[in-house]
């Protein structure tokens, strides 16, 4: 039992899906406008992540190794499909706000890795909590984004207003460029806690975790990275 | 009519709507594969021509089959039609024309799962594009990210040399740099209407 909990712990903070592991940057960047906005993509994603990564494992030994990665995107459209009706039934406004975001889920990094990585080798228990723990850590990640970009580009945490009416709004925050900072400041604070910790450093983009490592590799890209980081 | 729509249409993919920058699609390789212009310029071309053929292809799938009633079928037929779309211009590069294989197959496997292939589509989709505008917006992304990932790969070469605070070598920085980089793309908002 204690071990699936470490499965569960494990997404939520040592390997934040986001900051720790670095994927599933696109989402995390778009729609954190708000918070609320970062709670819906999060819960969203969580469902798809569990359910895929549920199904996967309960097909790891069907699967062909060869047409794995289609396989597995198939399955996690499929879900991504139920989701998005899902959210467009019961949240409208949440649908509105993630715009194609949500479709893009898809080709979220951050499921086709915990499939590819996690699901497609271990049973259906361990693998629905990975996914739960993965999609937790994504939502904190998300939703704390969120918070800090509502609150300097609009003086409301969600929705409720802080410091609106009082101090004028930084609109910048809500920009993109607001987004790319945010991130980069984040990330900066987790490396800094993480050495605290004596914990390793996040050095370039989530290469390590990432399901085309291999072909990057290739074209030289994230190698690159990798031989400045010693 | 048809010229203004069009010239809006490209200047808002490459300036003001830039894929990159402003609607954060396909970051992997931007931050990942932007370290040198050389793969950069490479791996944008290879972009480009997917995104392309893949507005071509699921422009007539979604008019024709989907229409309004089988919509919520978008999600999976898109990313399907995408990642046969690539085994095929893989096959085909390879046996027909080595030279670009060469050059760019090494980057196509790595667009299946890029988002910003199946970001276009879904927003030819969404913008209700007729197939010549789907065409163009395809090739106005394209051509954007390569302009984002060239300049960008230009500023991290100089990023190599500087020296950087501790805590935000690496990945903060780059993340910085980037939100600079966007911050002047806003310059462009407003041009094309």
């Amino acid at each position: 039992m204690n071990k699936n909990l470490k499965h569960l712990t494990n997404g939520i903070i040592t390997e934040n899906p986001t900051l720790r592991l670095v994927l599933g940057t696109c989402p995390t960047l778009a729609v954190t406008t708000a918070a609320l906005n970062g709670v819906g993509m999060g819960i969203a994603a969580t469902l798809v992540l569990v359910c895929s990564n549920a199904a996967i494992s309960l097909l790891r030994n069907v699967i062909p190794d060869k047409v794995r990665i289609p396989a597995f995107i198939t399955i996690i459209a499929g879900f991504v499909s139920v989701v998005q009706m899902l959210v467009k039934a019961f949240t409208p406004s949440i649908d509105k706000a993630l715009g194609i975001y949500l479709p893009l889920i898809v080709v979220n990094c951050i499921i086709l890795a915990r499939a590819e990585m996690f699901a497609s080798k271990n049973p259906v228990v361990p693998s629905i909590l990975d996914g739960l723990g993965m999609g937790i850590g994504f939502t904190c990640t998300l939703t704390l984004m969120g918070m800090i970009r509502e609150f300097f580009g609009n003086g409301t945490i969600f929705n409720l207003a802080i410091t609106k009416g009082h101090i004028a709004p930084m609109i910048i925050f809500l920009l993109p460029p607001g987004g790319f900072f945010v991130f980069g400041v984040l990330v900066a604070a987790s490396n800094a806690l993480a050495k605290k910790n004596g914990k390793p450093v996040v050095e370039n983009l989530g290469c390590e975790n990432c399901p085309s490592k291999a072909v990057c590799d290739k074209a030289n890209g994230c190698q690159q990275e990798n031989g400045g980081n010693k | 009519m048809k010229i203004t729509l069009i010239t809006s249409i490209l200047l808002a993919g490459i300036l003001t709507n830039n894929m990159v920058l402003s609607k954060f699609l396909g970051i992997c390789p931007f931050l990942g594969v932007s370290t040198k212009v050389k793969t950069a310029l490479s791996m944008s071309i290879a972009v480009t021509l997917v995104m392309v053929i893949s507005s071509a292809v699921t422009w007539p799938i979604n008019y024709y089959i989907l229409k309004q009633e089988y919509n919520y079928l978008q999600t999976i037929v898109f990313i399907l039609v995408i990642a046969a779309i690539v085994q095929l211009i893989e096959i085909f590069l390879k046996k027909y024309i080595p030279p670009i294989y060469k050059a760019l197959g090494i980057y196509l496997p790595l667009i299946t799962t890029n988002c910003a292939v199946l970001g276009i589509t879904l927003l030819n989709v969404q913008n209700e594009y007729g197939f010549v505008p789907s065409l163009v917006n395809a090739l106005a992304a394209g051509l954007g990210f390569m302009l984002a990932m060239v300049l960008f790969a230009g500023v991290r070469e100089r990023l190599e040399t500087a020296d950087i605070p501790v805590f935000l070598k690496g990945l903060p920085i780059t993340l910085i740099a980037a939100a600079l980089v966007s911050l002047s793309f806003l310059g462009f908002a407003g041009i094309g209407g």
